[in-house]
């Protein structure tokens, strides 16, 4: 799994507005890049451009894996693992339910979910006790964690990060750090909007 | 399961499991179906040949505005709290997404709306051949409801209103649902064919079939907007 992420003269553009104009980077394999400026500065567009949701005015974003050039959006997609400004849970469903969900919707019944399985992912994460609990109880740094524990259970290669940090208590920050240490040390990628340093003598790109 | 119906099977489900925890399901459907139809008899009168003629397209006008009411959040509330996003980072196609929210929200209001209308259709005094008939017609037409309901629930889920403009928006393309389906307790109860029952199932086919790739399109576009 031998993946470069890299963008060419990238213009980030919403509405009429141009948030960024002709970015360049390349992010290779184990690396991690913390996207950082100021409050509207474009980095959730810039996120949401390279997970394929927003289209690129000018510029290209491409995914090398396995030697193969990938820069249709939507196949992009595929290959992020995504952790939103919101944690699109549902309250009525418990931390478990959750997780179930979310491997299935991703194609991994058999092993993915197994309760063996979500019990690691909960203590790796720190949610354990709360695993039978409908999220509506959780509090807004649990349900930041109950997100990371989704980003794992996906074992997408290309972490897309927004704001990783938020509503994380100092443990939790410490256990953002580490993950993303983690994912890097596997060949991974990590993209983070952030105000505060990822830990990791990582690259910074200003935007 | 093949790699990809279990995605598809996880999302019908979940919508399923939402519908029933958090409220606009089959209860609130049913419930607005059943007093609709007994407020319209209490309005007319007691008049049992008007009630019979005028039955089938007052449950079916009441069948449509009661499978409206939980259309707003089909996708809304996905697109509010960022799962949209995960569904469209997901392995399953946005059309199948689509497909799945369809069908799960025929399974919590179109199905039941179809199973109680035997019952309603007494307060009209419908025969019975009319009653099935009604039955048959809520049960093929009432996919094309949620499906055109579908396109207008993408095209509005950004906008914090748009429960409101949903409806006009979704009422004038069911006008052929309405139309026909009425009309098939209509042939039943003059004797005289009229081909409804080909052009209800036709439309619903159609509607069923291309709702969601148009409905997965609007998606897209909202959220790259």
């Amino acid at each position: 799994m031998i993946t470069t992420l890299t963008a060419e003269k990238l213009t980030v553009q919403r509405g009429s507005r141009r948030l960024v104009e002709g970015l360049s980077f390349t992010v290779k394999a184990g690396q991690a890049l913390a996207l950082e400026g100021a409050n509207g500065a474009g980095k959730t567009s810039l996120l949401r451009l390279i997970a394929g949701f927003l289209p690129a005015a000018a510029g290209a974003v491409t995914l090398l894996q396995d030697g193969r050039e990938i820069s249709e959006p939507e196949e992009r997609g595929r290959f992020v693992g995504w952790l939103g400004h919101h944690d699109a849970l549902k309250a009525s469903f418990t931390v478990s339910e959750q997780l179930t969900f979310f491997g299935k919707l991703n194609g991994r019944s058999g092993d993915g979910t197994t309760l063996l399985e979500q019990a690691h992912l909960l203590e790796q994460i720190g949610l354990t006790r709360q695993a039978e609990l409908p999220c509506r109880y959780l509090s807004a740094g649990q349900r930041r964690r109950l997100a990371l524990a989704r980003l794992l259970l996906t074992g997408r290669p290309l972490w897309l990060l927004d704001e990783p940090f938020a509503a994380l208590d100092t443990a939790g920050k410490a256990l953002v750090a580490r993950l993303i240490a983690l994912h890097c040390g596997q060949g991974g990628i990590v993209l983070a909007a952030t105000h505060e340093p990822l830990g990791l003598g990582n690259e910074v790109l200003r935007l | 399961m093949t790699p990809y119906f279990m995605p598809f099977w996880a999302l019908l489900t979940r919508d399923l499991r939402l519908s029933v925890r958090e409220g606009g399901g089959a209860a609130l459907a049913l419930g607005f179906f059943a007093l609709v139809a007994t407020l319209v008899p209490l309005g007319v009168g007691s008049d049992l040949m008007l009630l019979a003629k005028v039955g089938g397209g007052v449950l079916w006008v009441a069948a449509v505005l009661a499978a409206l009411l939980s259309l707003d959040r089909l996708f809304q509330a996905d697109y509010e709290d960022g799962s949209l996003d995960l569904i469209t980072l997901s392995p399953l196609s946005l059309e199948g997404a689509a497909a799945a929210k369809i069908t799960a929200h025929w399974l919590s209001t179109g199905l039941p709306l179809t199973l109680l209308s035997p019952v309603l259709s007494v307060l009209f005094g419908l025969s019975g051949p009319a009653t099935l008939a009604l039955a048959l017609s809520l049960a093929i037409g009432t996919p094309a409801v949620s499906a055109v309901g579908a396109i207008g629930a993408s095209l509005t889920l950004s906008l914090r209103r748009g429960g409101l403009i949903l409806p006009l928006i979704v009422l004038p393309l069911l006008v052929p649902a309405v139309i026909f389906g009425a009309g098939m307790v209509v042939a039943v109860q003059t004797g005289l064919a009229n081909g409804a029952l080909g052009l209800l199932a036709a439309f619903s086919l159609a509607a069923t079939l291309l709702s969601p790739f148009v409905a997965a399109m609007a998606v897209r576009l909202n959220l790259a907007g």
